[in-house]
């Protein structure tokens, strides 16, 4: 297939998308979106990006499949231990001396990150007092995250993270296993919002003390990435945290001096106190 | 044979190698030259888990510097980019790197064929891929989508690599330019230095 043509089709099914249903994938790293789009071609039978796109505009099934194609992330729970590790560490401490906190999980999907943040504010002695708002535009990952169900067999992977993440507890203790799934604790999600929202379109909400947006902004180009940032920074009070995946930084973005880097390595910042 | 390749322009090379891949990357390395403009990027399977090290290692193979894949670098010629563990390194246009943590492929992550198959947008005839020594069926794909763009594509000789299922896959899926034995592919290296 002509490189050219299929970049043309991409342009033209992002702006048939943006116009029908209003997700704005305008801004998105292309190589990425490419791959992700050659995949649903394959998935959806169609030879031509311009086949899928008639599906897309004329079969209301098609859709939602489309985006968890170009959405979904397979996360995992305390995914990158020393991410977390470096929350307890350096994060929490400054936490606990907020009465109440709030936190962002930007770009949730199906809600691994935000139910680890949760259980770790729990060994912490934290969460009682800690309102987490865990966005994603994809409806249909909310509603997976919504259940705090996941398939057993990828527990074994989330229990070593846990352990490697500095744990106090087992992470045993927080779910229930039954039937080749486990459901994470409810008075975990009693703490937890989730809640549609996007990055390229929607506008702050709520001062946060902490933002973690991990492996999201890869997905975007510079300039949705400076608008995720500008959104991070809007939000967060003075002195917030921000923490993002391994392979991001703010170091490039329009924000850079927004921010100080806390944990260089774990990819932590804190927004500065000061203009 | 670097002859015929001589008359055409190469602006990048792709290198996908798993178990057995160290050993015949660190041989492969030594034969780039400092006037070599080629732009050369590597996905090599390593653990997820943990720094993996390869970029001292090759760095002091070769004379070019090597550097680990950072998101959305502009590309510089004569230059060696390692993936980075636990994301696939993809060319986008620029060109410039772009790394994701889509699933794996391949139960992969970095995946050969990500690599592979974005170049060969980017770069198309101007490419050259090379599968190497490996215990799976990644970069078969990715190899057979670089020669469909029109890139000179190496398989190494598979009773001659350390793990013969990576260079078998690739042979089942698209017939490459070349079949070389390890020394073969470094002696091509050291031919085409002028090339480059």
């Amino acid at each position: 297939m002509n490189s050219a043509d299929f970049e043309m089709e991409i342009e033209l099914l992002i702006d048939a998308i943006y116009r029908k249903y209003h997700y704005d994938f305008r801004e998105y790293a292309m190589a990425s979106l490419k791959r992700r789009l050659r995949t649903a071609m394959l998935r959806f039978d169609c030879s031509t990006l311009s086949q899928l796109q008639d599906r897309v505009l004329h079969e209301p099934a098609t859709f939602p499949m489309l985006l968890d194609f170009l959405t979904v992330q397979v996360s995992e729970m305390f995914r990158d231990p020393g991410y977390f590790r470096a929350l307890r560490e350096q994060v929490i401490p400054l936490l606990r001396t907020y009465p109440s906190l709030k936190i962002w999980v930007a770009g949730c999907s199906t809600g691994e990150e935000a139910f680890s943040l949760a259980i770790l504010l729990r060994e912490e002695n934290l969460l009682e007092r800690t309102q987490i708002y865990a966005t994603d535009i994809n409806v249909r990952a909310l509603e997976m995250a919504e259940t705090g169900i996941y398939d057993v067999d990828r527990i074994a992977g989330f229990t070593d993270n846990h352990r490697l993440s500095g744990s106090k507890t087992s992470l045993s203790d927080y779910y229930t296993a039954a039937y080749g799934k486990v459901v994470f604790d409810r008075t975990l999600k009693e703490h937890i919002v989730f809640s549609d929202h996007s990055l390229a379109t929607d506008s702050v909400f709520s001062e946060v003390q902490l933002v973690s947006c991990r492996n999201v902004l890869i997905y975007f180009n510079r300039e949705l990435q400076d608008r995720a940032l500008g959104l991070f920074e809007g939000a967060l009070c003075r002195k917030g945290f921000l923490g993002l995946g391994a392979k991001e930084s703010v170091r490039f973005s329009a924000h850079a001096d927004d921010f100080i880097e806390v944990a260089r390595e774990n990819k932590i910042f804190q927004k500065r106190g000061s203009i | 044979m670097a002859a015929d390749l001589l008359r055409r322009s190469i602006d990048a090379i792709v290198i996908g190698a798993s178990s057995g891949g160290v050993e015949a990357i660190s041989a492969l390395l030594p034969a780039l030259t400092e006037t070599m403009r080629v732009s050369i990027f590597i996905v090599l399977h390593v653990p997820r888990d943990r720094p993996s090290g390869l970029v001292e290692l090759f760095n002091y193979k070769c004379v070019l510097p090597v550097r680990e894949a950072q998101d959305k670098e502009p590309v510089e010629n004569g230059t060696v980019y390692i993936a980075p563990p636990d994301y696939h390194l993809l060319l986008d246009k620029g060109p410039r790197l772009a790394l994701s943590c889509d699933e794996p492929v391949h139960y992969s992550r970095p995946a050969i064929d990500c690599l592979f198959e974005s170049a060969a947008d980017i770069y198309q005839n101007r490419l050259l891929g090379i599968i190497l020594t490996g215990g799976n069926e990644d970069g078969a794909a990715g190899l057979a989508a670089v020669k469909n763009a029109g890139g000179v594509t190496i398989v190494q000789q598979p009773d001659t690599a350390q793990m013969s299922v990576m260079p078998a896959a690739a042979l089942k899926r698209c017939t490459p330019d070349f079949v070389l034995p390890l020394v073969d592919i470094v002696k091509f290296f050291t031919d085409l230095k002028n090339g480059f």
